[in-house]
């Protein structure tokens, strides 16, 4: 695959201990091929990891802070992994092929420590590292669905969204794990695929007419629909709840599941703070790691910004204390040494489609 | 290479000055903008702001990353292109004409002579990557 990314141009950086392409033509070119049309990105960063047996379901249930048991066999859901004081190992998506067998999405930074930890909390599940024997091409935009069904056998078309196929043959390559997600807010699908067959998808793909997209266009398209990335907007620092993450918490789940407890405790006590979107009203671009500030003091920190390549405004996700977390609060974001005003915003910036 | 009209003088940190009389007009070189990526934001000084050679006078950001801009002259800015703060894309499009961000009345034009030429900017382009 290396070779079919310089090939297209791409600009290479280390990320996660991986070389990935930033981008290739531009950001926003890319960033606007998958509003529009069709963008692909190699994301075989990602890890897999699968968790099966008679016991496969109950050890997943404990592991994992959403309910399984409203997921149906054949669908997708994103999830998370919480150490004992709920701050977020990872956020994952598992997919449920049966009770028997959950195959999970893990981050790239996630490969071992995810591992390490379900093993750790296996129960007597068997529980498996595949990230090595999976590549993962994201095709994603309006034009996506229709690219991605002419490639496959059997059709993929009818899959509604967080819902996969697997065993689908994908420009020839038999094998594929076929699901209709995505990181970008835009309809579209990602493909597991073997790694040897990788390289003859991607390039299908691009003579199909898909535009090769790299990891700066992916930050901009999932901050637009202000999706999290791990690392920057939650950390084992940050519970789901103050990243905002409270629809894949079920606190009531029959079962329980690792840090649920802090959790229920964090939610009794309130919230001390929040992720939240904003807007810069004043001129710069927020960035990872910026102070926010309130009447001179520092009281949270950007996590993520960016200029939305679609409003052309400068926005970002930050942690504020929850008395600055009403949409429509000012404070200030400090950018350079001056303060630049801000607001707090609805999310998501821009509309999802999914 | 032809891309660095012999018209212009460039530094190390891949800024260019076109320069007439006492007044140096500035700009980042197409390889600055090839590195950073698509424009999407600059901050540049006010009309009668002194900027000091070697030190920054302004900031411009891409998509990824944040790069200050740095003197090529000392002197006093006479000129700021507004239009290109409102819509920095055309540093993307055109780096070395729409793309000039001020102009500089040196306080030492004798600087611009410390200045490299186009040449000299692609032999170290040529050095360095």
């Amino acid at each position: 695959m290396y070779e079919a990314h310089l090939a297209a141009g791409a600009r290479i950086v280390e990320f996660a201990g991986f070389d990935m392409p930033v981008q290739y033509k531009g950001l926003l070119e890319e960033h606007a091929a998958v509003r529009e049309r069709v963008g692909i990105f190699d994301v075989s960063h990602m890890g897999e990891v699968t968790v099966d047996g008679a016991k496969a379901l109950d050890a997943a249930q404990h592991l994992v802070t959403n309910d399984l048991s409203k997921c149906a066999d054949g669908q997708a859901q994103y999830s998370a992994l919480c150490n004992d004081k709920g701050g977020v190992i990872d956020d994952i998506i598992v997919y449920r092929h049966s009770p028997e067998k959950l195959f999970i999405c893990v981050n790239a930074s996630g490969r071992e420590k995810d591992f390490d930890w379900m093993k750790g909390h296996s129960q007597g599940a068997k529980v498996e590292q595949h990230s090595d024997d999976w590549a993962q091409i994201a095709i994603q935009g309006p034009q996506a669905p229709a690219l991605v069904e002419s490639l496959c056998k059997p059709g993929v078309i009818d899959l509604a969204y967080y819902h996969f196929r697997p065993n689908v043959t994908v420009a020839g390559v038999p094998g594929c794990v076929v699901a209709r997600t995505g990181y970008t807010g835009e309809d579209g699908f990602e493909v597991f695929v073997p790694p040897d067959g990788a390289r003859q998808l991607w390039d299908t793909l691009v003579a199909k007419g898909a535009t090769p997209c790299g990891l700066g266009a992916r930050d901009s398209l999932r901050l637009e629909v202000a999706y999290r990335l791990y690392g920057n907007d939650m950390d084992e620092e940050h519970s789901p709840l103050e990243a905002g993450l409270g629809w894949i918490v079920k606190l009531d789940k029959p079962t329980g599941f690792l840090g649920a407890d802090a959790l229920k405790r964090q939610k009794a006590e309130g919230l001390k703070r929040k992720l939240v979107g904003f807007k810069l009203t004043g001129k710069g671009i927020a960035r990872h790691g910026y102070p926010v500030v309130k009447d001179g003091q520092r009281v949270g920190e950007v996590t993520s910004g960016t200029m939305s390549p679609v409003l052309k405004e400068p926005i970002g996700l930050a942690y504020v204390p929850t008395g600055l977390s009403k949409i429509g609060t000012a404070f200030d974001v400090e950018i350079r040494g001056k303060p630049v005003p801000a607001q707090v915003v609805k999310t998501p910036f821009v509309e999802k489609i999914k | 290479m032809a891309q660095y009209p012999e018209s212009l003088r460039y530094t190390k940190e891949h800024e260019w000055a076109r320069v007439s009389g006492n007044k140096a007009t500035i700009g980042i070189t197409a390889f600055a903008k090839d590195q950073l990526g698509d424009v999407v934001y600059l901050e540049l000084p006010e009309v009668g702001a002194s900027v000091t050679r070697g030190h920054p006078f302004g900031v411009v950001e891409s998509t990824k990353a944040v790069s200050e801009l740095f003197a090529p002259v000392s002197g006093k800015v006479t000129k700021v292109n507004k239009s290109l703060v409102d819509a920095p894309e055309g540093i993307n499009d055109d780096p070395h004409e729409k793309g000039w961000m001020i102009e500089i009345e040196m306080s030492s034009p004798a600087d611009a002579n410390e200045l490299l030429s186009a040449k000299q900017y692609e032999e170290l382009l040529a050095a360095e990557h």
